[in-house]
């Protein structure tokens, strides 16, 4: 199993890495069980992500998954956000091995999870 | 680019060849290339090669030398044993008794049998490892036809309580094979002592060749052929034999068996690594027990950060290490035998393996205690499971 150069990149020295004590949103997939969890954090303006954070648990290609998430979402608007998916992440990274396409690929799953949570408060809000 | 040398710490995975190795190997390549099994002139000789080879390694392990076949290795050995013992056996019975840490070569042929309609019986072992001997004389049953429980554990060291274990399948009559592929060349391995019936050995753990090893099986014991086709091997084990790779495996135990006293540096690099370690890693736990592992070894788990990513970051320090985690068992499962331990699996997806050996040297070690500890601190910082804060100290799990 070999990585591509990118994915060790992003691995290496991850974007977006952090917490966020005043996040719009908050996104969490996976368990410890399986050895990957991700959180992501965005803060939303004009209906933009305009700040991306994340924290995970897990192997290389958990975590430059996560990095690369954070800098395709980051800017986006959350109905753009919305339409990336693992295999965006994946080409985007020069691709992962096979074996970690479903098991460590859950970022874009996060990033969904962190806009339904923000939309959902929204609706809370507009009761 | 870094152009520091590589630290490799996985010799329990493999290890480089001795240069004096490849040295006696490199003739039987091109120059005395002939098949040993040929009469014409430049064949001579090779026969007594392989005798010889046989004879060097009957006398280390203190076999005798019709108790040495040499195989294509580790694996061919203990699939030899079980699968070999239970088709000589079918007629006495179909159980067979094995432990839930031992190697998958001896495991996935258990599996290979259970479906065929084999039972098998797998034993736990303690949180450190342990087999114990009174759990193998209870499985014991009328039909029981073979015992196979390892030397010592390939991941977390342990060593077992082998003759502890033989004297009560020798009074039982019942086979036992020992997966002796970690222990022999790096600890003392006195067979006939040991009292076991069969045993497997691999070239390259010790500093040898890959894709050569032996099996050592006891006069008188009943075991299939399981290679079928020309006679060598006394028509056990048949093939063409690999006299380079023969001759490298006699040259590599000769030189393993003199340096057996390196072990004991190596435990203590192993100790000195751990203590580095512990002390400046909170939440760590310790897999290899003291007193009890295979020199060199260190299992860890670190909580709250994943085994792979750890393996990763010490490759970018040049460290080569491995994991028991799920990504590098290349399942969704981690490693069974830190399951087997009692870890659970949230924990020993965070795992571990230093395996030092001969070029390991103190700086080594030193360079691992300065760079490892940061790669954890990175590593939990950015981790959503890992909360120092909240901690009451200690583990959140018993062991």
């Amino acid at each position: 199993m070999q990585y591509s150069k990118k994915v060790l990149e992003h691995f290496a020295e991850p974007h977006n890495v952090g917490t966020m004590d005043d996040a719009d949103g908050v996104g969490e997939v996976g368990n410890a069980v399986c050895g990957d969890v991700m959180r992501i954090f965005i803060k939303v303006k004009d209906d933009r992500i305009d700040d991306i954070k994340f924290q995970t648990l897990g192997c290389g290609a958990a975590i430059a998954t996560s990095s690369m998430v954070t800098d395709l979402a980051k800017g986006k608007t959350l109905d753009e956000a919305m339409t990336i998916n693992r295999d965006n992440v994946a080409t985007q990274l020069d691709g992962l091995p096979p074996v970690k396409m479903h098991c460590s690929n859950l970022a874009a799953d996060a990033l969904h999870a962190a806009i339904e949570d923000y939309r959902k408060k929204q609706a809370a809000k507009a009761g | 680019m870094d152009t520091r040398k590589t630290i490799y710490m996985d010799h329990a995975a493999t290890a480089a060849t001795d240069p004096e190795v490849v040295e006696a190997m490199l003739p039987y390549f091109a120059e005395k290339f002939t098949n040993p099994a040929t009469l014409y002139t430049p064949g001579r000789g090779n026969d007594e090669v392989i005798e010889a080879a046989r004879e060097t390694i009957a006398k280390v392990i203190k076999a005798d030398p019709g108790e040495i076949y040499f195989t294509s290795g580790g694996t061919e050995s203990d699939n030899w044993a079980v699968k070999g013992v239970a088709l000589a056996s079918e007629k006495k019975g179909r159980h067979i008794i094995t432990s839930a840490i031992e190697h998958h070569a001896v495991l996935e042929p258990c599996e290979f049998l259970k479906k065929r309609g084999w039972d098998i019986t797998v034993l736990g072992v303690s949180d450190t490892g342990l087999v114990d001997p009174a759990d193998v004389e209870k499985a014991i049953r009328n039909d029981t036809v073979l015992v196979s429980v390892m030397h010592a554990n390939n991941e977390i060291g342990t060593i077992e309580p082998i003759a502890d274990i033989a004297k009560i399948t020798r009074a039982k009559g019942v086979i036992f094979h020992c997966d002796a592929v970690q222990t022999i060349g790096k600890i003392p391995v006195d067979i006939k002592a040991l009292g076991v019936d069969m045993a497997s050995a691999s070239a390259h753990k010790f500093y040898g060749p890959k894709g050569v090893g032996f099996a050592y099986i006891r006069k008188g014991t009943r075991v299939e052929t399981f290679n079928h086709g020309g006679g060598q091997e006394a028509g056990r084990r048949a093939g063409t034999h690999n006299v380079p790779g023969i001759v490298g495996m006699a040259k590599a135990i000769e030189l393993a068996d003199a340096r057996l006293g390196d072990g004991a540096r190596l435990t203590s690099l192993a100790e000195m690594l751990w203590k580095g370690l512990v002390n400046s890693i909170p939440d760590m736990l310790r897999n290899s027990p003291q007193g009890n592992s295979l020199p060199g070894f260190l299992n860890i788990v670190v909580e709250g950060v994943e085994g792979e990513a750890m393996l990763l970051r010490l490759d970018g320090k040049g460290v080569c290490v491995s994991s028991g985690s799920a990504c590098t068992t290349g399942s969704l499962e981690p490693s069974h035998v830190l399951l087997a331990i009692g870890l659970p699996a949230e924990v020993a997806h965070g795992s571990v393996r230093f395996t030092l050996g001969r070029e390991n040297t103190e700086e080594d070690v030193k360079h691992v205690i300065k760079e490892f500890p940061k790669i954890v601190a990175v590593l939990r910082q950015m981790s959503p499971t890992y909360k120092p804060d909240c901690r009451k100290g200690g583990l959140p799990y018993a062991i």
